[in-house]
């Protein structure tokens, strides 16, 4: 068994002309990561094109309104391209361009993904294709054009499912071709080693500053850190930093869509079991026989079957919180966190809000709750509205 | 532990060049994939590779995933696999492996998975996503029953090729070109070197795989390695067929050309 393991999850089942190109990028990523101009640059870039940090919100107006828990918001939804994945994106494409690649090619689901691959293929003059799956590229079309116009190529994938999971399997099997000059900018904590390492480490910032915020303005660690999960980047993140800290619950909350107890879901660890798939070994929504399942969620970017390898681990082990929360109870915190605070939370982010809400009340005054807003909803107003049966266009 | 795939090392060791044909189990029916394999065997393959079915084959190109589509319909289960590999035992010797992805073998066990290979007569099995370095986890159960875990190489291999080709067994399945599997026009692979390199870590059968479609590419071909593999441009013959009878036809009239290809004809 080779490195990249958390427990027994992680690995790198990949096919074999591509393994040469991991060893590459493992290297390439350690030395990266000793290299203090690597360093600088990527913080530079942070501060001064994502906009980092991004604030730590008191949301006073939501904490009256619940009764009990503070809740604070770390406002990744402020950051440049709308969302946390911004962050990784950097840090990716930097390593991109020290290894001599030209060509960026990635997955999205939604859109965020593939939006900040675009901006950041733009600012560093480099070539770059997004594979989607074929039925997000008309829930998205927006992200599409927005895509285009930050001079990207937007590949329709028409396998499987139309939606991330045949995106990923798609942009794995253009990479095998042009593993050479290509880089894949992998969007979540997932895939194969080293992936799921090097997407956490570029996230950890949403949990570092979180950490250095949240000391100034209360002076103490929070109860928990709540964030949505569909990969787990966003919560990865902002996880990781206070894994040592046992008194901080890290709680991860999976799409339960229309209910666990329904076929429709994407809750790869309240529902899956442990499989390998698009290169890790972790938990899988799947049938009886190993085929990976549809899943389904009204957040196209909650919308995989899997989860990254990490999150596996931390659940198995106890030290990670995760629970579920259906479409309705994320569209009701959808609404509630714009009506109180005046923010319109991306759908998936919405998830995390609706399980603070449910718990904050249960907890006392002196309890603190950190959510992750990892992305904005302007992406998702066209289609809430759509919902409730008004036509908008946009 | 005897293999059937043992006749493979002899028939390189008399200079004939082995024809591997793959075909996806249950494309379109599992009855139809039990004459193919028949009609296979009879025009010349010396190795047959059985596709188990699965949702997300990622190591292929459009072809073959549409042919997974296709047994997906009818819901084709590895136990159905192997209750049609017993119907083929009957009397048929020819080494037959499955090519597969890890998660399958991984879900239905590996311990129970090995077992039934061995009882049943399954000889190997290809799993494209499970690199050399991943295979540890399964090796000991494959071993334990005499079945072959194939490795695989690709242009890309390096100083990789060393340790894969030392602790091959029963075929090394070189990958000719960067990408999927897919009919190819042309190969940009410098086979000369690749194949050296190959040549000089391991005394198993070479056979060369993905995107060899004609006779004129195994004729091509065949001097670098001691055989070829041929998928995609079969499982196209059984796609473009009205009938099960029209598929079997045209998968042994394009069998039987890449056999005399190999045979110098």
């Amino acid at each position: 068994m080779n490195t990249g393991r958390f427990g027994e999850f992680g690995g790198q089942y990949i096919p074999e002309t591509l393994m040469p190109v991991l060893k590459e990028l493992e290297q390439e990523y350690q030395a990266a990561l000793n290299d203090k101009s690597f360093i600088d640059e990527l913080n530079t870039l942070f501060r001064e094109y994502a906009g980092r940090p991004s604030l730590l919100y008191e949301a006073k107006n939501l904490t009256r309104q619940l009764g009990g828990a503070r809740i604070f918001l770390k406002r990744e939804d402020l950051n440049h391209t709308g969302s946390h994945k911004i962050n990784n994106v950097l840090g990716q494409v930097l390593l991109a361009r020290r290894m001599g690649k030209k060509r960026l090619i990635a997955e999205t689901g939604a859109g965020q993904h593939g939006v900040a691959t675009a901006t950041v293929a733009a600012l560093f003059g480099m070539d770059c294709e997004i594979f989607m799956g074929s039925e997000d590229t008309r829930r998205q079309a927006l992200n599409v054009f927005r895509m285009e116009l930050l001079g990207a190529r937007v590949t329709p994938v028409d396998s499987g499912t139309c939606t991330l999971k045949d995106a990923i399997n798609e942009a794995f099997r253009q990479w095998t071709f042009r593993a050479m000059d290509t880089f894949y900018v992998i969007g979540s904590v997932m895939g194969p080693h080293p992936y799921p390492t090097m997407v956490r480490d570029f996230q950890s910032v949403i949990g570092q500053e979180v950490k250095a915020q949240l000391m100034d303005l209360t002076g103490c660690l929070p109860h928990a850190v709540i964030a949505c999960i569909g990969g787990g980047s966003n919560a990865m993140g902002i996880f990781h930093p206070f894994i040592p800290h046992q008194d901080v619950a890290l709680i991860g909350v999976e799409a339960a869509g229309k209910g666990l107890n329904t076929s429709q879901h994407a809750a790869a660890l309240a529902r899956g079991q442990v499989g390998i798939f698009h290169g890790m070994k972790s938990y899988f929504v799947q049938d009886e026989e190993g085929q990976i399942a549809p899943v389904y969620s009204v957040s196209a970017g909650l919308d995989y079957p899997g989860v990254g390898p990490e999150h596996s681990y931390l659940y198995q082990s106890g030290r990670g919180q995760y629970v579920s929360v259906t479409d309705h109870e994320a569209l009701e915190a959808f609404e509630l966190l714009a009506r109180t605070e005046g923010i319109i939370p991306a759908v998936e982010s919405a998830h995390a809000v609706a399980y603070a809400a449910k718990i904050a009340p249960t907890l006392s005054r002196d309890k603190v709750l950190v959510v992750n807003l990892s992305g904005r909803g302007d992406k998702d107003v066209g289609f809430i509205a759509q919902m409730k049966g008004r036509a908008v266009h946009g | 532990m005897v293999n059937r795939m043992d006749i493979l090392q002899r028939k390189k060791e008399s200079g004939q060049k082995a024809l591997v044909t793959f075909i996806t189990a249950g494309d379109p029916t599992l009855e139809a994939t039990y004459e193919l394999v028949h009609a296979m065997a009879q025009s010349g393959a010396d190795l047959i590779e059985l596709g188990i079915p699965f949702s997300d084959p990622v190591a292929e190109g459009p072809v073959i995933q549409r042919a997974n589509v296709r047994a997906l319909k009818h819901n084709i289960s590895i136990d159905m696999v192997f209750d049609l590999v017993a119907r083929l035992r009957v009397n048929l010797e020819i080494p037959l492996v499955f090519l597969m992805y890890a998660n399958s073998l991984f879900h239905y066990g590996a311990e129970a998975f090995f077992k039934k290979c061995r009882q049943y007569g399954v000889d190997g099995v290809i799993l494209p996503d499970l690199p050399y370095e991943e295979q540890q986890e399964f090796l000991p159960y494959a071993e334990k029953e005499g079945i072959a875990i194939i490795s695989l190489v690709s242009p890309l291999s390096g100083s990789r090729i060393g340790p894969i080709a030392a602790h091959a067994k029963g075929f090394l399945y070189c990958v000719s070109s960067l990408g999927v599997t897919g009919i190819r026009t042309g190969f940009d692979t410098d086979f000369e070197s690749f194949m050296k390199e190959v040549g000089n870590s391991t005394h198993i059968p070479a056979y060369l795989g993905f995107g060899i479609a004609t006779p004129e590419q195994a004729r091509q071909l065949m001097d670098y390695c001691d055989g070829i593999i041929v998928g995609s441009a079969l499982v196209k013959q059984i796609e473009e067929s009205r009938t099960i009878d029209e598929a079997v036809e045209s998968v042994a009239h394009l069998t039987r050309s890449l056999r005399r290809a190999l045979d110098g004809e």
